[in-house]
């Protein structure tokens, strides 16, 4: 097997297929970071994975996994300001929890250089929304490269790093979905292991770092400054490319994965625009942006989420008086979802149809069924939601959270109503809770994010004496992300670190009512909402179980093999698939009569048993015992 | 110029689709073929869908598979492989499967289980080729990707791979034993009853 670890440790130049995420891993050790800090979320974690495949003594920079995205963004501001060159990785919506550290960093000498990698998600293929945060950078001066493919990630992440360090302002590397999991050969240059971090270089003299009233001005000023005098990089501007194709009349600008579907697009057009592709998004290099307009008579601005371009290029052919006319976005639906080829062909073929046809392919000519994502077979939460929705009332309100409980929301439970972000659910209850004696109020929480956003509305319900009852998921870790650890699992990256106990957490706050419940056990789960949702006040009910996906990951590793499965009873099984359509576990498949358990599934955890009015459900051994030998 | 070749593979969380695309990336590289690849991570791993793009060849610039685009659609579960033909295949295209059966929500709570006839009937109408790979004697069931390519190469349904491209791409992929184990299972195909006791891990 090739090992990862000996792939990105190698001392080069060599190339190797790799996914956009674990390229800029190589990029960071080359360009000398030292510290890198994150928090897990979708596109992003499998950066950390490539990290965590080097040995730790021979990782060449310090990583952690901080509580939330602004503590990450603030550990690589602090040790930039010692010299120290840093990486902060997160998922789009992570931006808006950092903003508020964020938006203060190009006021500030980073003396260290520090890169903010970005994983937007157009077509919200894992988040809430899909953001374009190239706003950010426009609102906190601070430039934005963006690749379109794995070597573009490598290379422009190489470049972000040079730059930050010799200018000392934060870069932003803005990735999206496609691009961080896109796969393709990738030429690496050298890795030479730097030696021991200098000195803590921070001094006040080189800031100063304190913007307080007037003494913000001048650091706006140079802030300002440095964003202007960017285009003067040669090193930048080499990142925006014409791609001539002879084309007088008809251009494109584009940037970011568009480009490689609109190069798609026109492999089987007999007549291409000329193309200019900007690496650089943010700040819009003038000069070669305005000679571009300049020798077409109508360009089209093709840009993936918001029309962020379309207005930079817009006031620049005004300041300009340049008479070109230039093709933005019309219809709504180009602001929304990830600009596939279909999409830019769609684009395209109504803007110029004689250079890209229409294309026939209709898709769903038969009716099949979807298949919306589940909680995994013997999932604690599964069990939960099952024995909670029993002590609810169809008029009560339920507020989801981010993890994977959200998926309590689907069908068969539909527990969870509402969803803003990370973190929310305790002050959305709150607010739900005003007003209101009729109809009582749920909010769920897990226990990854109750570190990360949630602490502070827990604070509040307690501090302003809110009325609703608190239920917190708890599966010992980042489940949704792929298990990455949190405070209270009692590891970090590196190693073993003190537990923050979850229960004595809450009693040293003053949670009064606080009742503790394996979630496989249902009719004591649902005794206890029950009693909660009967009190006034703040109530908080922990439903526990460990993760099954990660437990049973853990034992197969460790050479354990599934002892059980559950079967049907067809003697007994009435048929009333309460085990099918409430309960809900995928391992229960329709036969048309009744329900069976499928045995490539069903992990033998036992948890549906007692879901079965008729007792038809109980738990066998694996069908041939003697396969257990080792 | 001739256009890269399409291959959209699909499955549920868990069943090993993430191998199964990096040992045909890989392959396709020891071929000599300039490979693009992108896999969907995420919500999706939950028990829902997982599918992953290669596209083979001089070409492809963008590693999406469009829809209606794919030479050829690559499935472990039959849910996915009808649904993934229905909007991916191109018309001629190539649908290889295995016939696992993990229903989806909808048919679980009383929906409609997919008419087997139906397919057949597009199939032919669209002149798609099918491979259907069911071996009863696999005693686990994470080797159904396997044991499926072992059929894909076998029948050659990739251009220009052998089955020593595919073999040095599970060399680099799997630790041993695991590896030994997937092999022998790649070269006796799906026809061998799989003997062994060892469990694949994921990939």
């Amino acid at each position: 097997m090739k090992s990862l670890a000996d792939t990105l440790l190698l001392p080069g130049p060599f190339s190797e297929i790799v996914m956009g995420n674990t390229a800029l891993v190589r990029a960071m050790m080359e360009a000398g970071v030292r510290s890198v800090s994150s928090y897990p979320g979708s596109p992003t974690p499998e950066i950390a994975e490539a990290i965590e495949a080097l040995p730790q003594e021979r990782r060449p920079f310090r990583f952690e996994f901080s509580t939330n995205e602004k503590v990450a963004l603030e550990v690589a501001f602090g040790a930039s300001l010692n010299g120290h060159l840093s990486v902060v990785f997160f998922k789009s919506v992570g931006l808006n929890v950092a903003a508020d550290t964020f938006v203060q960093l190009s006021l500030m000498e980073l003396t260290g250089g520090l890169v903010i990698v970005l994983g937007d998600d157009p077509g919200a293929n894992s988040s809430q929304n899909e953001q374009d945060n190239r706003h950010f950078a426009r609102m906190a001066y601070t430039p934005l490269l963006e690749p379109a493919s794995p070597q573009e990630s490598y290379d422009f992440f190489l470049r972000a790093a040079l730059l930050s360090r010799k200018r000392r302002m934060p870069v932003i590397l803005r990735l999206t979905t496609h691009v961080c999991h896109a796969k393709s050969r990738v030429n690496f240059a050298t890795w030479t292991p730097q030696g021991s971090p200098g000195a803590p270089l921070f001094s006040p003299s080189r800031g100063p770092y304190i913007p307080l009233a007037d003494s913000v001005f001048p650091l706006k000023r140079r802030a300002l400054e440095k964003l202007r005098s960017l285009t003067e990089e040669e090193e930048l501007v080499t990142l925006n490319r014409t791609f001539q194709n002879g084309n007088p009349s008809q251009g494109v600008i584009t940037a970011g994965l568009p480009t490689l579907s609109l190069l798609d697009v026109l492999e089987r057009s007999p007549k291409k625009p000329d193309i200019l592709k900007l690496g650089l998004v943010h700040p819009l290099e003038e000069e070669k942006v305005a000679s571009f307009l300049a020798c077409h008579e109508e360009v089209k601005v093709l840009e993936e989420l918001d029309d962020f371009l379309e207005q930079e290029i817009r006031a620049l052919a005004q300041k300009r008086g340049l008479s070109v006319k230039i093709l933005g976005k019309e219809d709504p639906e180009e602001w929304i979802g990830e600009y596939t080829p279909e999409k830019v062909g769609g684009i395209l073929n109504r803007l110029w149809p004689e250079m890209v046809p229409e294309e026939p392919f209709s898709e769903a000519r038969l009716p099949f069924p979807n298949r919306p994502p589940q909680l995994c077979p013997g999932c604690g939460h599964r069990s939960a939601f099952f024995a909670i929705k029993r002590a609810l009332r169809e008029e009560d309100i339920t507020v989801a959270d981010i993890g994977c409980h959200t998926l309590g929301s689907l069908p068969p439970y539909r527990v969870g109503q509402v969803l803003l972000c990370m973190g929310h659910s305790c002050g959305t209850a709150a607010g739900l809770s005003l007003f209101n004696e009729s109809r009582r109020v749920v909010a769920f929480l897990g226990d990854s994010t109750l570190f990360h956003s949630g602490l502070p509305g827990i604070v509040n319900a307690l501090f302003n004496k809110h009325n609703f009852t608190l239920v917190i998921m708890e599966n010992g870790t980042t489940a949704m992300t792929g298990h990455q650890d949190h405070p209270g699992t009692g590891r970090n990256f590196a190693g073993p670190t003190e537990r923050i106990p979850l229960r004595s957490l809450l009693e040293g706050l003053g949670v009064r009512s606080l009742r503790e419940v394996d979630a496989y056990n249902q009719n004591e789960l649902t005794k206890a909402m029950q009693e909660a949702l009967s009190e006034e006040g703040f109530k908080v009910v922990i439903a526990k179980h460990p993760c099954m996906l990660k437990l049973t990951r853990e034992q197969r590793r460790a050479g354990k093999k599934r002892k059980a499965f559950a079967v049907v009873d067809p003697e007994k099984c009435s048929s009333l698939r309460t085990c099918l359509r409430e309960f809900g576990c995928p391992s229960f498949q329709e036969t048309g009569d009744r329900a069976e358990v499928h045995p490539d599934l069903c992990i033998g955890d036992g948890s549906c048993l007692s879901v079965c009015s008729a007792q038809a459900l109980s738990l066998k051994g694996e069908p041939s015992p003697q396969e257990e030998k080792p | 110029m001739k256009s890269p070749f399409n291959i959209y593979l699909v499955g549920v969380g868990g069943q090993g689709i993430g191998l199964l695309s990096e040992t045909l990336l890989r392959a396709a590289d020891y071929a000599g073929i300039q490979v693009l690849g992108v896999d969907t991570h995420g919500l999706a791993q939950r028990g829902g869908t997982v599918s992953s793009h290669l596209r083979l060849g001089p070409g492809a610039h963008s590693p999406l598979v469009p829809k209606g685009g794919a030479d050829m659609v690559i499935a472990l579960e039959r849910h996915e492989a009808f649904r993934a033909m229905n909007s991916y295949l191109k018309d001629g295209g190539v649908l290889a499967y295995y016939d696992a059966q993990w229903q989806p929500l909808p048919v679980r709570l009383g929906g409609l289980l997919p008419n087997e006839s139906l397919v057949v009937d597009e199939a032919q109408r669209r002149s798609l080729q099918v491979l259907r790979v069911f071996n009863p004697g696999l005693k686990d069931p994470r080797t159904q990707n396997i044991a499926l390519l072992s059929e894909i190469a076998r029948l050659g349904l990739v251009p220009m791979i052998e089955s020593g491209h595919y073999e040095k791409a599970l060399e680099d992929l799997l630790p041993s034993p695991l590896f030994e184990i997937n092999l022998a299972l790649l070269r006796n195909g799906a026809n061998v009853p799989n003997t062994t006791k060892e469990k694949n891990d994921e990939a």
